[in-house]
């Protein structure tokens, strides 16, 4: 592209606002930026928490260090102590204490457990963080495609007895908590009718199996993880059923539908190029944050089947005081759903080019 | 106001999910708050009678001390219901507020209150509520409807700026801008009352939310126990391993039914209203 001298001139050398802006405008810097941004807010939260509240951890753990000593430790020695578990130096400002926290969680850093002295954080939720990943995005991708296939039948089918029947039951499972569902799982074809054997099935895999790329193994861990998959599967679905209806009736009202049926095309292509497309579109950024509410479900059902995720550490690291713990594992999923977040903001851009075209032009 | 009351039944009883909902809503709330001024709460444990099938004497069982468990769901709402109910009043508030000011004013406040929002809704929020319910140790209602009502805004809010942003372009807003009306006349004489029946749907879907985070951090036994509550129900059955016992089923599915049973009936409320008030999705 050529520029001409009119346009030179109007050109700023260098303007720091309008840049900025710019790249705010581009779609992909944009939700690098937000991501960015969402990891940090979470660790501020944490931090804050952890040392701001009253009666704060540090504190409690200074007073249960010299209980337990039974007088053999002064306040200052357990003081010294406690600076070096939470990885926090108690001396400095608090602003100091921030940054020099901030610092650590950059590196990756996330302390080191109360429990298992010497044992990196971030080591101990990268043991438990891949089985929950494994079964929340299994359950909720099966619960994205099939919701989004019935929802779409649905809104072609409007008022039958199959978009009544969908409907309805889609609306139940939606509003039944699903750690309630979890519950009946296991009190119905658990204990009543002991169809599922839910005692085996605890765990993310059967000690004594070959860890490894082998059939048994792979057998093995989909059965551990059949049920929470189960329950996500079923809390989630009802949720993408009813927007991509409603989504759905929106884009078959629209011109372009009636333009495409006109110049003759098939049936079939519109319902997938032209209907299908234009309403799973904004299905695909509430992806993201359906995520994030799953993941935080996870603490609840993962309690109740014992599948060994990051919920049930949570669940004990909160009964047994592990600050670092709980703070890595608020890091760790946030940073989870931030990169789901992530995935599904770039896939929007390349789903819909009116976004990357607009996106582009901006500044 | 009755008139409107009357109108409103009337809308209502040509949906039967909807009224189904409205009356479960009503009921429960009957139980929760009247019911037990004339029933009396039965503590004493009866050691023969323990973990009963539902009988004419005791229509939803016993418990694991041989205690009525229907008087239990009885007096076992009444926490439940106001903790969810100030929760969702709190958030709405918040939403309401910071949406409605971020939408009129716009600009960099609009960005800024928009970027805390999505950075609000991308944490896990059950996740924070866990953590932070664990440090603060919740024991009164209203600590626990504030730490409810903190992690659940984010949605809400997003979905009152948008609404605020299309009744923005309004004829009457439009005209009340160029009398000078002033920005506090515009959003609470000229918005607001447009905004009612959207709010109120919020309000109560809201509420569900409240609710399911309750119960859960109840259920894992994050808040100081105390009195009788649905919630608390669940915890003794499950950290009791009575949930594996098969002579306890009624026991855990009373609580388990009366929780979503109340949440059906709240969710179906919320998308009747919907109809009736947005008759644009009325559609054939």
């Amino acid at each position: 592209m050529t520029v001409t001298a009119a346009q030179a001139r109007l050109r700023p050398t260098f303007n720091a606002r309008r840049y900025l802006g710019a790249t705010w405008r581009h779609p992909v810097a944009r939700a690098l930026a937000k991501a960015v941004l969402t990891v940090w807010a979470a660790t501020t939260i944490t931090f804050f928490l952890i040392r701001l509240m009253p009666g704060s951890p540090v504190d409690i753990k200074i007073d249960e260090l010299i209980n337990t000593s039974n007088g053999g430790l002064t306040y200052d020695e357990a003081r010294t102590i406690a600076s070096s578990l939470f990885a926090i130096n108690l001396d400095a400002p608090l602003h100091e204490q921030y940054f020099s926290f901030l610092f650590n969680v950059a590196r990756g850093d996330l302390g080191n457990s109360f429990l298992s002295q010497g044992t990196p954080v971030l080591s101990i939720i990268m043991g438990v963080l891949p089985w929950t990943l494994f079964a929340v995005g299994s359950g909720l991708l099966l619960a994205f495609v099939s919701g989004v296939g019935l929802g779409l039948v649905a809104a072609y089918r409007r008022n039958s007895l199959f978009d009544h029947v969908v409907n309805s039951l889609a609306s139940i499972v939606t509003s039944v908590p699903n750690f309630l569902v979890a519950l009946l799982i296991v009190l119905i074809f658990g204990v009543q009718m002991r169809l599922i054997p839910i005692a085996a099935m605890r765990g993310s895999y059967t000690p004594g199996v070959e860890i490894g790329f082998n059939l048994t193994f792979v057998l093995d861990v989909l059965f551990h993880a059949s049920l929470p998959i189960t329950v996500f599967f079923l809390t989630s679905i009802g949720h993408w059923v009813l927007s991509m209806r409603s989504a759905t009736m929106a884009a078959l009202d629209e011109d372009y539908v009636t333009a495409a049926r006109a110049r003759g095309l098939t049936d079939g292509r519109i319902t997938t190029a032209y209907v299908g497309r234009n309403a799973v579109l904004p299905l695909v950024t509430q992806f993201a944050i359906a995520a994030g509410y799953v993941v935080g479900g996870a603490v609840i059902i993962e309690t109740i089947f014992v599948y060994q995720g990051v919920g049930l550490k949570l669940y004990n690291a909160v009964f047994q005081r592990d600050y670092p713990v709980m703070q890595g594992i608020v890091l760790l999923t946030t940073a989870a759903v931030v990169t789901a977040n992530l995935i599904a903001d770039l896939l929007y851009t390349r789903l819909d080019p009116r976004i990357g075209r607009a996106g582009g032009a901006g500044g | 106001m009755i008139a409107s009351a009357v109108e409103f039944l009337r809308l209502l009883s040509r949906r039967p999910v909807g009224l189904a909902g409205f009356i479960g809503v009503v009921a429960f709330a009957l139980m929760a708050y009247v019911a037990p001024l004339f029933v009396p709460l039965l503590t004493d444990p009866n050691i023969r009678e323990v973990y009963q099938s539902p009988s004419f004497a005791h229509p939803l069982g016993t418990d694991f001390q041989g205690r009525d468990v229907l008087n239990q769901i009885v007096y076992g709402g009444r926490d439940i219901l106001t903790v969810g109910f100030l929760a969702a009043a709190f958030s709405t508030l918040l939403a309401v507020s910071l949406g409605g000011l971020a939408a009129t004013v716009g600009g960099r406040l609009d960005t800024v209150i928009l970027a805390i929002t999505d950075v609000a809704l991308t944490i896990p929020q059950l996740i924070l509520l866990i953590v932070v319910a664990a440090i603060v140790r919740p024991s009164g209602f209203l600590v626990l409807a504030v730490i409810l009502a903190l992690l659940q805004w984010p949605s809400l809010l997003r979905q009152v700026r948008a609404q605020v942003l299309s009744l923005k372009e309004r004829d009457w807003v439009e005209a009340a801008r160029s009398l000078d009306l002033g920005l506090f006349h515009i959003i609470f004489r000229e918005m607001l009352p447009n905004m009612r029946s959207y709010i109120a749907i919020h309000f109560i879907l809201a509420m569900t939310q409240a609710i399911y985070a309750q119960a859960g951090i109840i259920f894992l036994g994050l808040v100081p126990l105390s009195g009788q509550n649905w919630g608390i129900m669940l915890y003794f059955a499950n950290s009791q391993g009575a949930i594996f016992f098969r002579d306890s089923f009624w026991y855990i599915l009373s609580p388990i039914l009366a929780i979503a049973l109340f949440q059906l009936s709240l969710v179906s409320l919320a998308s009747a209203l919907e109809d009736i008030f947005n008759p644009r999705l009325r559609s054939a």
